[in-house]
Parts: structure tokens; C-alpha cells; sequence
């Protein structure tokens, strides 16, 4: 198994505080990360630095063996990283269908072709499979603002998978979805590592979604990593209970 | 839109386009110089409505690049070298000078950038003044010649509105062409949301320029054009207030809206004649009409339609969606 993303004592401070204090982890292909932890243990501010959002003050990010500190979010997103937001992060303006195409179309061929080519950039068929399979379908040409916040968070997840993705980052993809869709995003978010080979860091509160849907777990505390292990090992740590999970 | 409204969209196109074409064969001299600002002027706020509308990039620098290409035009006819290589020129030079404006807009945002791209406009109105060797200075350009088309001379007015109306057509077919490709959804995405677009691997910094280089590309078009429709070019139509007065269009007119330029332009170009009646008070009428308007609809005018368009899908939807729900007792019982 090739490891997909290796990250090597990462470090983040603002002033005097060190959000991330030296984490290191990595992710093998096909695998489903979770990251867990209390809130402000420097879960998001991991992801930003990860993804360019934020240039690490130290460390080092691998990108299938390739050195990516600091890289241009935009650039990483075309070597095929994704990602989602914890805090809702669609174009209200733009229909739901636009915005699938606009998530995949910086993928497809050149600015000259985006500017001459098909107002689609060949992605309808794509955008519209990707409706269907977020089961989004009668919204399809409704503006994105208009949507519920559980049917955002769908829209959200369905964008990061657009390009056809080799590694998704979401950041608390079922904060405030409700229980019914939580199952179908979990169901969804398992097929496509099952049949893309997609790989999958998550970040999320929701424990029994993690624990049901990761294979391996990270927890971070205080900007650094607690533990690390399979979701029972982690669960029965006696340091994170301590921490994090509670008696 | 339903299949109704399309028809009616259609119908209404066709009678505009009709109007356009026709309606001025009527008109005395004044009334077809009018029409042709107004033609001019719609490319200018089009322009500004790509930078400004559609990529949330706020510029008042837009007067000072129509004044770029009227110079640009001006210089070069006056040297007896043809109207079209003028609107290459306008074309070229405000797309380059725009491209480098557009940069500050990677650093600083909205009052920031408003402040940045009014040095510039003040900055080129210098230009204008002071460069004497280069635009005559306060003296002007004048005699500038209006083309000859395949051998027709364009030197009565009507020939000319048409020669501006070509144009205008084709900046528009050019324009709905740009906003419905991949480009005009990154711009939108520019404006709506510039770091989940970066995570999508939207280029900003690229759209961002090509917002601006586009933008002012079609504020020397206008230019280019303006400058043989007056046939006198001197610094003072291009002031900042010329700046501000093309974002009153867009913004009246309803900034992001395809149409909006048009209305916004016929506006700041009909309403003073319309007004002429009031006298001196023409000007305090006008503010105060575009004051209420702002108040009432902040999205200009077609935002008004587009509420009332909306909000009677809306109703259509929801009674669809009654009809349907009762059809299906069983559905909702559940």
C-alpha cells in the first residue's frame, strides 16, 4: 500500500500560541483517517496547513512522496486533494448543478478550452451522477442558498468528489445533519472509498460516526497527538478517555 | 423560467432588437447622438459589470480606461490610420494597463481597492492633462474622423448609431458567451466565496486579473468608439465623475445582472433629457430617484424583477407541490 499523505512534525503558532505543536501522521492509500479531539486542539488549523490555507511555521507535508509545504490551495486541490469546510462553504448563488461543475471544472483542460469549449466543461453528465447519488435530484437547479443546512453539507461533501479526487479532508461533515442523512452520508462516503480507491481524512465530534466509519483514529490534544491506533484501541485508551472521551 | 416567461423573454427581444434597428431611421440628429452614447456608454458599464457584477471587484477606474481608448483612438485616426486598427490598440493597451490595475485587487478588497483604482483614474486624467506631446493636453484632439465601412462613410449619424449598435451586439453575444462558460462561473465564485473557490483549484489570482484586463478591454472599446462619435476628445468627460457615474449605471442598472448596463446606461443617458423639463432641478430629481431606488431595491432595478419573478416560481412550486401531495394520500399520511 503506497502512503498517500505523510505529515512530519508539523508546527503552527499564532504569536506565542502553538495551535499545532509538532504532529506528525500519515495516511495510506484507501484508508479512512479519523482525527479526533477537543475543540481547539488544532484539528482545522492541521487541515489548513495541509492544504496551503496556512503556511506551517515548521514541519513538513508529503503529497505521495512529494514535498507540498506551503503549496497554493488551488494547486494542491489539481494534484488531486479535496476538501470540505466545518462551517458551510457553498455558492448561494450558483444552482446546485453549477456549483458541481465549478468544483470539477479547474480539472478539465486548459483556460483557453474553459473560455471556448462547452459551457459545461464537459461535466454535466458527471455533476448530474453525483445529484443522483447525494440524492439531491429535484434541487438540482434550485440556488444552493435556498437548500437546508443537512442538504448543503451533502452539496458540500458531493463538490469535494467532483475532480475525482485521491485525497478528501472534511472537516465535520455531519455537524448539524440530521440522523437519517447522516446514515446515507456515511453510506455514500464508504462507497466512494470502496469503488474510487479514494482516501479519506475526516475530522468529526460525531463519535460513533467516526468509530463505525474509520479504520484508524488520531487523537489530538492541545496541539499535539495523544494517541493513535484502531478505533477500539484508541476508544479504550485510558489517556484519551482521560482527555477527550470521558468517563 | 417557465415556458411562458422564455416565450415572453423572446418576444421582448425581438421587439427591443426591432425598436433599435428601426425606431432611429426617425430620429433627428440629437435624438441618434443620444442613442449612440447610450450604446457606447452600455459597453463601458458591461464592462464594469464583468469586473464589478460578476467577480465582486470593486473598480472607479472604469471612466479612465474609456478615456484610454478614446485617446487611443483618437491619436491613431487623426494619423490617418483606420478606426479598426484604433480599436485594436484601445483594446489591447486597456486590457494590459487593466491587467496590471487588477493586480492591487490580490492584496486588498472593496473600499481598499475603491481607493487604489481612484488613484489610478486621477492618475490617468493627469495623463490626459499634462502629457501635451502625447493628447494636446487641455486643447484636445479634434477633427477626429469617423471610418468609412466598405466603402459606405459613417460621418452621418445614423450610419454611425448603427456602427455602435453593431458593435453593442456583438460585445453582448461575446459577453453571454463569457458568463456562461467556465470562466463566467469562476467569477461568480470569485465574488461569492474566493477561498472555498481557491480549494477547488480556481486560479483566483488569474480570474481576478482577467476580471479586470477584460473589463477595462471593453471600457477602450467604448472608448475607442466614443471618441469618433464626438469627434473631439479633451481630458475633461474623463474624470473620476465619469468613473462614477458608469458604476451608478451598473449598480441602478442591477450590478451581476446581464441586463442591467443596458437599463443602467438608458437611465444615465435618457433620464437628463427626460428631465430637461425640471430646469435646474434636473439634478436633485435625478439623485433623489436613484437615492429611493437604492433604498427599495438595493439590487437595482432588475433586481426587482427578479424578486417578483422569484417569488411567483415560488408560489407556483409550492401549489405544484400541494396538488401533488394531495394526489398521494397515502404520501401524506406518512
Amino acid at each position: 500500500m503506497s502512503r498517500v499523505l505523510e505529515v512530519t512534525n508539523l508546527r503552527k503558532r499564532f504569536g506565542g500560541i502553538a495551535a499545532v505543536d509538532g504532529v506528525s501522521f500519515h495516511v495510506d492509500e484507501g484508508e479512512i483517517l479519523g482525527i479526533i479531539g477537543p475543540n481547539g486542539c488544532g484539528k482545522s488549523t492541521t487541515f489548513n496547513c495541509i492544504l496551503g490555507q496556512l503556511t506551517p511555521t515548521e514541519g513538513e507535508v508529503r503529497l505521495d512522496g512529494r514535498n507540498v509545504t506551503g503549496m497554493r490551495p488551488s494547486e494542491l486541490n489539481r494534484l488531486g486533494v479535496s476538501r470540505t469546510f466545518q462551517l458551510l462553504q457553498v455558492f448561494p448563488q450558483l444552482s446546485v448543478r453549477e456549483n458541481l461543475i465549478l468544483a470539477g471544472q479547474e480539472h478539465k483542460g486548459t483556460m483557453l478550452s474553459r473560455l471556448f469549449g462547452p459551457p459545461d466543461a464537459g461535466l454535466g453528465a458527471t455533476a448530474d451522477q453525483m445529484i443522483g447519488f447525494f440524492k439531491l435530484g429535484p434541487l438540482a437547479d434550485a440556488p444552493a442558498g435556498g437548500l437546508s443546512y443537512g442538504q448543503q453539507k451533502l452539496l458540500d461533501a458531493a463538490m469535494a468528489f467532483m475532480a475525482g479526487p485521491r485525497l478528501v479532508l472534511l472537516d465535520e461533515p455531519a455537524g448539524g445533519v440530521n440522523l437519517t442523512m447522516l446514515a446515507d452520508l456515511k453510506e455514500r462516503l464508504r462507497a466512494i472509498n470502496r469503488e474510487q480507491g479514494a482516501t479519506f481524512v475526516v475530522i468529526e465530534h460525531n463519535m460513533e460516526f467516526v468509530m463505525s466509519l474509520c479504520t484508524r483514529v488520531v487523537v489530538m490534544a492541545e496541539g499535539k497527538i495523544l494517541a493513535e491506533g484502531s478505533p477500539a484501541k484508541v476508544r479504550s485508551d485510558p489517556a484519551v478517555i482521560e482527555a477527550y472521551l470521558g468517563h | 423560467m417557465t415556458r411562458a416567461q422564455r416565450l415572453f423573454a423572446i418576444a421582448f427581444g425581438a421587439a427591443v432588437i426591432a425598436a433599435l434597428v428601426f425606431a432611429p431611421l426617425s430620429l433627428n440628429r440629437y435624438g441618434l447622438y443620444i442613442l449612440s452614447l447610450w450604446s457606447v456608454m452600455s459597453i463601458a458599464a458591461i464592462g464594469l459589470n464583468l469586473t464589478l457584477g460578476y467577480a465582486g471587484q470593486v473598480s472607479l477606474a472604469q471612466g479612465a480606461f474609456v478615456g484610454i481608448g478614446a485617446y487611443a483612438a483618437a491619436i491613431v485616426t487623426t494619423n490617418g490610420l483606420p478606426l479598426g486598427l484604433g480599436i485594436v490598440v484601445a483594446i489591447a493597451l486597456c486590457f494590459v494597463v487593466g491587467w496590471l490595475l487588477g493586480y492591487p485587487a490580490l492584496r486588498v478588497q472593496h473600499h481598499y481597492l475603491a481607493f487604489v483604482t481612484l488613484a489610478f483614474s486621477t492618475l490617468a486624467f493627469l495623463v490626459f492633462r499634462n502629457e501635451e506631446w502625447l493628447t494636446k493636453g487641455i486643447y484636445g484632439i479634434s477633427d477626429i474622423p469617423r471610418p468609412n465601412l466598405f466603402g459606405l462613410s459613417t460621418t452621418k449619424p445614423l450610419p454611425f448609431y448603427y456602427l455602435c449598435l453593431f458593435a453593442l451586439g456583438t460585445v453582448t453575444l461575446a459577453f453571454w458567451r463569457l458568463v456562461r462558460s467556465p470562466w463566467g462561473r469562476a467569477f461568480m465564485a470569485l465574488r461569492e466565496n474566493p477561498v472555498r473557490a481557491l480549494s477547488l483549484g480556481v486560479d483566483t489570482r488569474r480570474y481576478t486579473l482577467m476580471a479586470f484586463a477584460i473589463g477595462s478591454a471593453l471600457g477602450g472599446l467604448s472608448g475607442a468608439l466614443y471618441a469618433p462619435l464626438v469627434e473631439f476628445v479633451d481630458p475633461t468627460p474623463f474624470t473620476l465623475s465619469l468613473s462614477l457615474n458608469l458604476l451608478m449605471m451598473v449598480i441602478v442598472g442591477g450590478s451581476g445582472f446581464f441586463f442591467g448596463p443596458y437599463l443602467g446606461a438608458m437611465i444615465a443617458v435618457l433620464l437628463p433629457e427626460w428631465l430637461r423639463f425640471t430646469q435646474g432641478y434636473y439634478l436633485i430629481i435625478y439623485a433623489v430617484l436613484v437615492m429611493a431606488l437604492l433604498i427599495y431595491s438595493p439590487t437595482g432595478i432588475l433586481g426587482i424583477l427578479d424578486r417578483a419573478l422569484r417569488d411567483r416560481n415560488a408560489k407556483a412550486a409550492s401549489a405544484l407541490r400541494a396538488a401533488a401531495k394531495a394526489s398521494l394520500p397515502e404520501e401524506a399520511a406518512r
